[in-house]
């Protein structure tokens, strides 16, 4: 600690260059940062202050999508009303981290790189088909979100690089998601299970486009394809569910721990694939 | 060890003082700068106790480093009490007894302020789940509840005035 030093650059590239260095860790909102210093789990000679680095905080169209600046306060986003209107399920996702005060810092970059399994803000940007501006010492790269939490704590960022965008895709008319997850109790708890489900209905309402994504049942949230596959063509009758939810526990490779048995674990996120299905569907306009 | 000299406005006026590596927010406001109305319960952002405004966003101040507030705006509980006079969150924590032993009252109120100034008129769940990251080991929350939701119907009150 006593070496530890503090810098807030606001280039994207000088960022990356700071972050090269080893002993450097990313400060974005700090609810997991600051924890992980107080308890020596982390010993960094500097922390590189991701907040002034220009276009980190913020959210902006472009394109016919949204661009959020990966900094941006789970708080802010939820204040956001295109936002909220085009991506419920994302922002639902993101509003479920902590308390009313950790909403206050915490964002959906620090919730992806810190590589819980659990993390709630993942599993909707995965099956919204975001994707990663990521900045490093070496350019600029664009990836898919899923792509970046490779195990517990671990991701696939190199040396130097963090996100500094996330890209939401062109929103067409009739298309919604939602985001679920199980905790023991109301509020202040870790996903047991959690699910993102993201649907665009066609001119008749049925589904054109479905993904599905997963969290807390494996290493890291997973897209499962052949459970957004499951749906494409229907207006979510209950054979269509039920391949859903068996293609999503087909792909549960969940751990037992004190939160819920593996067995369990897999049922509840069928459970809740197939409850948010129905509220993404709902929310498209879709009529069963 | 280098130590980073810190300038920030706290409740209104301007403040200054030399951070160490690694200090929190909540350091600085009990140990640099003799606010000692933020509490630590936690440190790790679970309990409130620590809680500011910054910016106008409810913290846990023991989850913000000491040099990201350069230049920006911090709120205490030392701040909430007009001229001596009581804010009346802090006149109802004390007429409904919504505090023992009072660790958690300055996080308690800094976020219940914070709730009212963003939505005058909440249901009680809506306090209830606002207030979800303060603990409080001795109420039961109740009173605290009763408070807060009867000081949200004068402030309005007052406003119509």
């Amino acid at each position: 600690m006593s070496q530890l030093a503090y810098i807030a650059p606001s280039s994207p590239e000088e960022a990356a260059s700071a972050l090269a260095a080893s002993g450097a860790r990313p400060l974005s909102g700090g609810t997991d940062l600051l924890v992980q210093l107080r308890a020596g789990r982390a010993k960094p000679d500097v922390i590189v202050d991701l907040k002034k680095v220009a276009g980190a905080i913020g959210i902006r169209e472009a394109g016919g999508g949204f661009v959020i600046g990966a900094s941006t306060s789970g708080a802010v986003l939820g204040e956001h009303a295109g936002l909220v209107r085009a991506w419920p399920g994302v922002v639902e996702g993101a509003n479920l981290i902590g308390s009313t005060q950790v909403q206050g810092r915490a964002s959906l970059a620090g919730n992806l790189c810190n590589a819980s399994p659990a993390a709630d803000g993942v599993p909707a940007l995965i099956a919204a088909r975001a994707t990663c501006l990521i900045v490093g010492p070496n350019g600029r790269r664009e990836a898919p979100v899923e792509s970046i939490a490779v195990g517990p704590g671990k991701t696939s960022l190199a040396p130097g690089e963090f996100i500094l965008e996330f890209r939401l895709p062109p929103r067409p008319a009739r298309a919604s998601d939602a985001y679920l997850r199980l905790i023991p109790r109301t509020e202040m708890d870790i996903a047991v299970a959690g699910c993102g489900v993201n649907l665009v209905l066609d001119a008749a309402g049925a589904v054109a486009e479905a993904h599905v994504a997963i969290g807390a049942v494996a290493p890291t949230a997973l897209l499962v394809a052949e459970a957004g596959a499951a749906l494409v063509g229907g207006k979510l009758d209950e054979a269509s569910l039920d391949a859903m939810t068996a293609a999503v526990r087909a792909a549960c490779r969940p751990i037992s721990d004190k939160r819920g048995t593996a067995d369990y674990r897999t049922r509840i996120a069928g459970v809740l694939a197939r409850r948010a299905a129905l509220i993404a569907f709902e929310r498209a306009g879709g009529m069963r | 060890m280098s130590k980073t000299h810190v300038t920030t406005t706290v409740n209104g006026d301007t403040a200054e003082f030399l951070a160490s590596p690694g200090m929190t927010l909540l350091d600085a406001l009990r140990d640099e700068l003799g606010l000692t109305g933020a509490k630590e319960g936690c440190g790790s952002g679970d309990c409130g106790a620590c809680s500011v405004m910054l910016d106008g966003r409810l913290v846990c101040s023991c989850l913000v480093l000491a040099p990201e507030v350069e230049g920006r705006r911090v709120e205490t509980i030392e701040g909430m009490a007009q001229g001596g006079q009581l804010h009346p969150l802090q006149q109802k924590f004390l007429e409904h007894a919504a505090l023992q032993c009072g660790f958690c009252t300055p996080g308690l109120l800094v976020a219940s302020k914070a709730l009212l100034d963003a939505n005058p008129d909440p249901t009680e769940t809506e306090a209830r789940y606002w207030l979800a990251g303060n603990l409080c080991r001795c109420t039961g929350y109740d009173k605290i509840i009763r408070a807060v939701m009867d000081a949200a119907a004068e402030l309005r009150q007052e406003r119509t005035a």
